[in-house]
């Protein structure tokens, strides 16, 4: 069986992680790649980095981050924040990258799913999706940290994704994100339901029994955190004991 | 010298890493000279069977694999090749392996693709020493190898299907090493002592 997988994220600016982690005895805890190698020690399946630069100096700096990370790690990682074009997906490719995450450039221009899984393969394509639950009970997808709203439904663009080549959708609720209050695990399990490919849980962990019924009930093949781990709460390999002893499979 | 076979299936970053983080030397190339000439070949590949028998054909690559004498090792699409026939494309393949690659078909339970960690049994071959049966590896890919005589290593996802093949010098992984961590690397590493 498929192991559930857990997946610490790294936020990238400049070349430098940024968030807590002062609690890990790192050289360098800013050092993307260090800090890289101690989840991957500490027992992550995999990681996420997401380049939060906004400027075009700090994309080029991530590119090369990209390529010692990919030179000092032995797991698979993601990497995500500003990939509009095949061209952008590319060059992170050929630094060393194992899957790219895409959001908003894929809202605004959903043939570039299309184009990149074509031809990079869908293993390589992870689509994100930031969704809100609006009163009338309808999930509608959001943009740019849930600041800004689409005319997307969720489900159908989930569905979407997938038909058009997604490997992995990367699901956060904005209801949810921040507020450490668990995941909307029915949402979770109907999108399980209606999609084949494996979906990745976002935002809402507070604590091991949150990502536990995501896992379980919600059906998610993996979950992702950040701060959990980053401000030390728990490590990977401790939550991981956690859910063994629950019966969750995981590595 | 190894030589790891650059026909243009997926990025090569990754093998090449692993090799040099076990201090092995090595080239990246499609020069059948020194493909032929190499101690040991790897075969990586990501994407499709279909495109990469294409690309194998168009590099002049087809009987140089085929006719290989010391230790080659395939990785994922590079392994699916190396077998009889791809349900991929539905292409005939390099014939190496008697064993056909079949899509698998997603179920509530089995997720397509086959994405993760996944463990391996039924280890057989100096390929696996060292690392104990019930390991986990780690898989991405929507097509597998059956089951056959050359399998020495299962996996499940759904059905059963051949996580690495063998047959007289010519070995194949379905997983990544390069991307297992620590047992990728022990493996990675029995495969550079054969």
């Amino acid at each position: 069986m498929v192991a559930k997988r857990i997946i610490p994220c790294l936020d990238v600016k400049d070349g430098r992680t940024v968030k807590g982690v002062n609690f890990v005895d790192l050289r360098d805890v800013g050092d993307a790649v260090e800090l890289g190698q101690y989840y991957a020690r500490s027992g992550a399946d995999e990681l996420v980095y997401l380049d939060i630069s906004a400027s075009k100096e700090g994309r080029a700096t991530f590119t090369r981050l990209v390529e010692r990370i990919s030179d000092g790690i032995n797991i698979p990682f993601t990497v995500g924040g500003g990939i509009s074009s095949l061209e952008d997906a590319a060059r992170l490719l050929d630094a060393g990258a194992d899957k790219i995450s895409i959001n908003s450039a894929a809202i605004a221009n959903s043939a570039l799913i299309d184009q990149i899984a074509a031809r990079y393969g869908s293993q390589f394509v992870v689509v994100a999706i930031d969704a809100r639950q609006g009163e009338d009970g309808i999930w509608r997808v959001t943009t740019h940290g849930g600041s800004r709203s689409t005319d997307k439904e969720l489900f159908a663009w989930a569905s979407e994704a997938q038909s058009r080549g997604a490997g992995e959708i990367l699901f956060t609720s904005m209801n949810h994100d921040g507020t450490r209050s668990g995941y909307p695990c029915d949402t979770f399990a109907r999108l399980a339901e209606e999609l084949h490919i494996p979906i990745i849980a976002s935002g809402g962990a507070g604590s091991v029994e949150d990502i536990a019924q995501v896992l379980t009930a919600g059906r998610a093949d993996a979950a992702l955190a950040a701060s959990i781990f980053h401000f030390g709460e728990i490590t990977v390999g401790e939550l991981k004991s956690e859910l063994k002893k629950l019966d969750i499979c995981v590595r | 010298m190894i030589a790891i076979v650059d026909y243009k299936m997926g990025n090569l970053r990754s093998v090449e890493n692993a090799l040099r983080r076990l201090g092995a030397e090595f080239i990246v190339t499609a020069d059948a000279e020194q493909i032929r000439k190499a101690d040991k070949v790897l075969l990586p590949g990501v994407g499709n069977a279909a495109e990469a028998m294409e690309n194998l054909r168009a590099a002049g690559l087809v009987e140089v694999i085929r006719s290989l004498r010391r230790p080659v090792l395939g990785i994922c699409v590079g392994m699916q090749v190396m077998c009889r026939h791809s349900e991929e494309g539905d292409v005939d393949c390099l014939g190496i392996f008697d064993a056909r690659v079949k899509r698998f078909v997603p179920s509530a339970d089995e997720k397509v693709p086959h994405m993760g960690w996944n463990s391996i049994g039924n280890l057989e071959t100096k390929l696996f020493k060292d690392v104990r049966g019930g390991e986990m590896v780690y898989f991405v890919h929507s097509f597998y190898p059956e089951l056959c005589p050359d399998t020495i290593a299962t996996t499940r996802h759904g059905v059963m299907f051949s996580a690495a093949l063998k047959y007289e010098n010519f070995y194949g992984t379905q997983f990544h090493p390069e991307k297992s961590g620590d047992v990728g690397e022990r493996i990675i590493a029995n495969f550079l002592k054969l």
